[in-house]
């Protein structure tokens, strides 16, 4: 049975802030999971990416996406957008709600990670991703970052870093 | 923004939380981010507009060869 232990988490103060940065993430968890929720501070943005150890190359995903009135999907490579914030000019005080999961972020291999994410907004045009990510790099993760794209992430944004022992 | 941006850096290790300054740099390349963000989430929104367009141009032309909407609803199943 999967344990799941609270490492670490934080909220966003009143200044904003442009990204998470969990740093020294212990070694002795099978798995990691993150838990957000996140809103933007300004701008139309709602994109979200991930980075591990502050490499900001190796990076791709596939991803499937709802905008409330089309279904599409898309690859890339570049910087990792599993995630996903409520953009500011989305209805006032609501937050996306996602989470991603790392499977054997200490192993020696390439390191794969899926997302899921809704906003939520009172309007025809809110988002549901789901994707998939690959890191190509065989180091052990020690530290995630999490980056509101070019803009600040808003008060009460909150995320949750939880490691999995699989027994 | 007229104050310095700022990030959250969680020492998991310690527990400590920090809000650190960013650097004129790390501004920069914030700036760079959100352009480049909104450009490329406008274009795809643009493409798939293209695209909700191309068909209902090809409904509308089904139609106008007389086929009934479960039909064309059956066809692009």
């Amino acid at each position: 049975m999967a344990t799941y232990t609270l490492i670490s988490s934080t909220t966003v103060g009143s200044g904003g802030s442009s990204s998470i940065d969990f740093t020294n993430i212990p070694q002795t968890y099978t798995d990691l999971k993150v838990i957000y929720s996140a809103r933007a501070a300004s701008g139309t943005t709602l994109d979200v990416y991930v980075r591990f150890n502050s490499s900001t190359t190796g990076y791709s995903r596939k991803l499937l996406y709802g905008t409330g009135s089309s279904a599409l999907s898309l690859g890339d490579s570049g910087n990792l957008y599993i995630t996903a914030m409520a953009a500011a000019n989305y209805t006032a005080s609501t937050f996306s709600n996602g989470e991603f999961y790392i499977p054997n972020y200490i192993s020696s291999n390439n390191k794969s990670v899926s997302g899921f994410v809704v906003t939520e907004n009172n309007a025809t045009l809110s988002y549901i991703f789901d994707a998939a990510g690959l890191w190509s790099n065989t180091s052990a993760i020690t530290s995630i970052s999490i980056i509101p794209d070019g803009v600040n992430f808003a008060q009460y944004s909150s995320f949750y870093l939880y490691g999995i022992s699989n027994a | 923004m007229s104050e310095t941006p700022t990030k959250v850096v969680v020492n998991c290790t310690t527990g400590v939380t920090e809000v650190i300054p960013l650097t004129a740099q790390e501004i920069a390349d914030m700036e760079t981010a959100r352009v480049a963000a909104e450009d490329q989430r406008a274009a795809a929104e643009a493409d798939a507009a293209v695209v909700a367009a191309a068909k209902e141009s090809a409904n509308a032309k089904l139609a106008a060869l007389g086929l009934t909407a479960e039909e064309i609803a059956a066809l692009t199943k």
